[in-house]
């Protein structure tokens, strides 16, 4: 894995993101179409929509002189995996943590 | 440390060197130290995770600027052995506000030793999250998803070792 790709929970964490990834979520949409419903440009739209790609959870496909932009289920299928990584973490911090203050008290 | 999946749930399980009491106190009261504050569900800066012992309390993220984000209600609080609480974070990693589509997490504790602990945890139930997770186990499958996560799983244990 490359190490400049953006993971989901980075990706998510912009609220204007999640809310375009959201609106993906209920269905496949043009730029232009995100862009005439959130209040952000139409640049705008294309760069969040390229973090979100890079994350893999957006996939692209041309459909005349349009892109159309729709849920990946292989960034899904990551954040499922980032769920064990955040208790493998969680746990990583938790054994310092009691160790540290058990070693003190002894 | 190990890992292991099923299909809807995942259990990992960690032995750490402490007495059962204090693992367990550990766990809740400074559950703050242990969330990996990276994830962060609100606006601003995540201040404090606050874990409230008792069933019917919450876990929540309190923001810099006081805002809050409930993400956890506790349905069992019975120490030194076991807690379990929801998880009301939806597949699109946004508050779920209904507890029919909640998953949930188990995290037992039993003695190795006085002075030894093991803390299995189990967050089960993912297929509760509904819609999402049909596509999320799709992805799953591919050589992206578990396989991609689990080395990195083992990279860090490697780098954790010696700690």
């Amino acid at each position: 894995m490359a190490t400049y790709q953006v993971d989901g929970w980075t990706a998510l964490g912009d609220q204007t993101r999640r809310a375009i990834f959201e609106r993906l979520v209920d269905g496949p949409r043009a730029v232009g179409e995100l862009a005439s419903e959130f209040p952000v440009s139409r640049p705008a739209v294309s760069q969040h929509l390229k973090v979100l790609k890079d994350a893999r959870l957006v996939v692209d496909r041309p459909a005349g002189n349009r892109r159309i932009y729709a849920v990946d289920p292989t960034g899904l299928g990551a954040l499922r995996a980032d769920l064990d990584r955040f208790w493998g973490q969680a746990l990583a911090n938790y054994k310092r943590v009691v160790e540290r203050q058990t070693k003190e008290d002894a | 440390m190990s890992a292991q999946a099923t299909d809807t749930s995942i259990r990992t399980s960690i032995t750490v060197e402490a007495p059962l009491e204090r693992a367990f106190a550990v766990f809740v009261e400074d559950f703050d130290a242990i969330k990996p504050r990276e994830h962060n569900m609100l606006g601003v800066d995540i201040a404090e995770t606050v874990f409230e012992p008792r069933a019917g309390g919450h876990i929540y993220d309190r923001g810099v600027d006081g805002s809050e984000c409930r993400w956890a209600r506790v349905l069992a609080y019975e120490p030194p052995e076991r807690v379990v609480f929801t998880w009301d974070i939806s597949p699109r990693w946004a508050i779920e506000t209904d507890p029919d589509k909640a998953s949930e997490v188990e995290v037992r504790f039993v003695a190795e030793t006085p002075d030894r602990t093991r803390v299995e945890l189990e967050h089960r139930h993912l297929d509760r999250h509904g819609d999402g997770w049909e596509s999320m186990r799709a992805g799953v499958e591919s050589p992206d998803g578990w396989p991609l996560y689990l080395s990195r799983f083992a990279e860090r244990l490697a780098g954790s070792r010696g700690v």
